[in-house]
């Protein structure tokens, strides 16, 4: 056992002790163990079934339902580019054609969201959840030089 | 001297264009400058293309200044802002705003206006008069208040939202819940992001409402992965409330207990489905479940439960406090109150508008939005979500009413409104609406899992395939949209072909069909 594997045990080993009597327990613990370890192992999924007395196929399924779970760590930053109407109106799909080249040579992780509530000041992105409105090609470029920068 | 009162707001919408940079640089020039300020992070006007709205407190009232810029900062403090002076800026007194001045604020009354998780603040503007006054009341003269001021589901189904209180109140059961929908996936909508994160106190006070009138003890408010401030903002409040004893287990010394949790969602639109949002708060995928049993019934973890959207439980408030008759004043025939409309998308003046049912679009576009944000004519509006029709123009007068909108096939749903110019592609924007529905169907019936995709390749038939067959295609369009309307077993399937076929019936040119392809109808 690598020594990473053994912390992020340890942290999956936490997290169900502290959340698995919660009525519905599964979502709240899927998260906690997404926040801290930046996705869900696959290596989770068992000791999470044994912990809520479910099959690993129903734990898995769940996990895969939802988009938001990940089974692989992230490459870089999440950048989400928001892909729906009111974005659309504004120009996002240009923004999210540039988004995809820009994003290949990049150390990012770049999704399609579909709505961040930002409808007004569209066209919208976040990055690791920061949100920005208004997002030209220009401002893209601009951010994910300052990411460069940070990082 | 007294401390200079600034407000820079927390809205997400307002972070997005650099509130928090502004307010940083708010605090260090004022350091700077020997001047003793206040800086209060309000939430948001709705006045979103102003934002960050920067606004300071003067004895003629609060003066706006915006959009600023943090490198405006130091030129606002030379021009004293700090006492309401003139700068390039200034938007005179916020009050006077005629976007904001023309509203009727019943639910957003303080929005903007006070600090979002400071219960001293929210008391002060009327916040927790009707929990008090519920609190007085029987549990089923607090059901008829909501029944007399005719409130119905802001989510988009429109269903009296007394009803299903009574139903819960009725059931017997030793749990009862009360679930808030707060999964706002609909492009244009951002109302319950902007009640969450800016007066979160009030949907709290409206689902503890909820709770005594019908006899529940657990609440779960259901908040989308893509909203955390929201989250973040609510977890405060809910901490706050339940130390201030208007929450635990007894609601200002009642003897009646509520507690209230976050629940967050994983991004999955059809949560926001409420028998899907009740799978996912049980831990399951957000598979949509058939009804009967309804949930009033047979909700979460089987116990009856009520289940309303974000706007639905912060209208509840006001109704106790000043009565279901002063509620029902406004609005028209069965569409009573007041409803927060989001104008967006490619719109000048975009933001949020409380106005009594009533208003038409027309004016809400030109009137209060003052046409595209691109300066070029409107071309297509769609209004309540991803599963909302285009509404043409010969319907820009229809006054905002669910019956007379359901009667022209248009659908009033959360209020959002998403305007696109002339440059939009109605085929193209059909297309994405049955390509959302293939991606975010939950699965379980055939219309919508299929059918969305089916929907998919016959619209690119339609738009590049070879002309002389477009006539059939566009019939088995007409065809499939049928069935997925009346064969889903939820909306996301038997709304999706809205948007599609309005699209098809108002802008045939942009299928190819040179005429209204009537013949093929």
């Amino acid at each position: 056992m690598t020594t990473t594997t053994g912390l992020a045990q340890h942290t999956i080993r936490r997290v169900l002790d502290d959340k698995r009597h919660m009525p519905g327990a599964l979502l709240p613990i899927l998260h906690a163990i997404q926040d801290e370890l930046g996705h869900v192992p696959a290596h989770a999924v068992a000791d999470i079934a044994e912990a809520l007395n479910l099959s690993r196929a129903e734990v898995h399924g769940v996990i895969t339902y939802y988009h938001h779970f990940r089974s692989e760590p992230a490459r870089g930053a999440v950048v989400q580019v928001c892909r729906a109407e009111a974005c659309q109106a504004c120009g996002s799909d240009a923004l999210w054609e540039h988004a995809s080249r820009q994003a290949k040579n990049a150390d990012v992780t770049l999704e399609p969201v579909y709505c961040l509530g930002l409808c007004a000041t569209a066209p919208s992105m976040s990055i690791n959840d920061k949100p920005y409105a208004r997002v030209s090609p220009n401002k893209f470029d601009h951010l994910l030089a300052q990411l460069k920068e940070a990082a | 001297m007294s401390r200079i009162k600034i407000y820079v707001p927390r809205d997400s919408a307002a972070l997005a264009l650099g509130a928090d940079e502004v307010a940083a640089v708010m605090a260090l020039q004022a350091h700077q400058r020997g001047l003793s300020i206040e800086l209060v992070r309000n939430g948001s006007r709705g006045l979103f293309w102003l934002e960050p709205l920067v606004e300071v407190e003067t004895p003629a009232g609060r003066m706006a200044y915006g959009p600023v810029a943090p490198e405006d900062v130091a030129s606002l403090f030379e021009a004293g802002f700090h006492a309401g002076g003139q700068h390039p800026l200034s938007q005179g007194r916020t009050a006077d705003i005629d976007f904001l001045r023309k509203q009727e604020r019943l639910t957003f009354a303080r929005m903007g206006i006070t600090d979002p998780v400071s219960l001293v603040d929210y008391q002060a503007h009327e916040g927790y008069a009707g929990l008090r006054r519920a609190l007085a009341l029987q549990p089923t003269e607090v059901v008829q208040q909501v029944l007399d001021a005719g409130l119905r589901g802001r989510g988009g189904a429109a269903f009296p939202a007394g009803i299903k209180w009574k139903t819960v109140a009725a059931a017997q059961a030793q749990q009862k819940y009360v679930v808030c929908n707060a999964d706002e996936g609909d492009s244009g909508t951002f109302s319950d992001r902007m009640t969450m994160e800016g007066d979160p106190f009030m949907l709290i006070e409206g689902m503890t409402i909820a709770a005594l009138a019908t006899g529940a003890t657990q609440g779960y408010i259901y908040v989308r992965s893509e909203y955390p401030h929201a989250i973040t903002t609510l977890n405060e409040a809910i901490a706050k409330a339940t130390a201030a004893g208007f929450l635990g287990n007894s609601i200002l010394g009642s003897g009646r207990a509520f507690h209230l949790e976050v629940r967050k969602g994983a991004g999955s639109y059809v949560c926001g489905e409420e028998t899907a949002m009740l799978e996912s708060i049980e831990g399951k995928r957000g598979v949509v479940r058939a009804k009967p049993p309804i949930p009033a019934l047979k909700g979460l973890f089987g116990q009856p439960t009520v289940i309303n959207n974000v706007i639905t439980f912060a209208s509840v408030p006001i109704i106790l406090a000043r009565g279901a008759a002063f509620y029902a004043n406004y609005g028209v025939g069965r569409s009573k109150g007041t409803l927060p409309i989001q104008l967006a998308g490619n719109i000048k003046h975009g933001g949020l508008v409380e106005k009594a049912f009533g208003v038409t679009l027309r004016e809400l576009m030109y009137g209060y939005g003052g046409g595209t944000a691109s300066g070029r004519p409107i071309k297509a509006v769609q209004v309540g979500g991803p599963l909302g029709a285009y509404v043409p123009e010969a319907q820009w007068d229809l006054p905002m009413d669910y019956e007379a909108w359901a009667a022209v096939g248009a659908t009033v749903g959360h209020g959002g409104i998403v305007v696109h110019d002339d440059t939009a592609d109605m085929s193209k924007l059909a297309r994405y609406a049955m390509d959302f529905c293939a991606v975010e169907s939950c699965g379980k019936c055939t219309p919508c899992r299929i059918g969305s995709t089916r929907g998919v390749e016959v619209i690119d038939r339609i738009t590049t395939g070879d002309a002389q067959q477009r006539p059939q295609q566009v019939k088995l369009l007409r065809d499939l949209c049928d069935t997925m309307v009346n064969g889903s077993l939820c909306a996301m399937g038997g709304m999706t072909p809205f948007p599609v076929l309005s699209a098809l019936n108002h802008y045939p040119q942009d299928f190819g069909l040179s005429n209204p392809d009537r013949q093929a109808a």
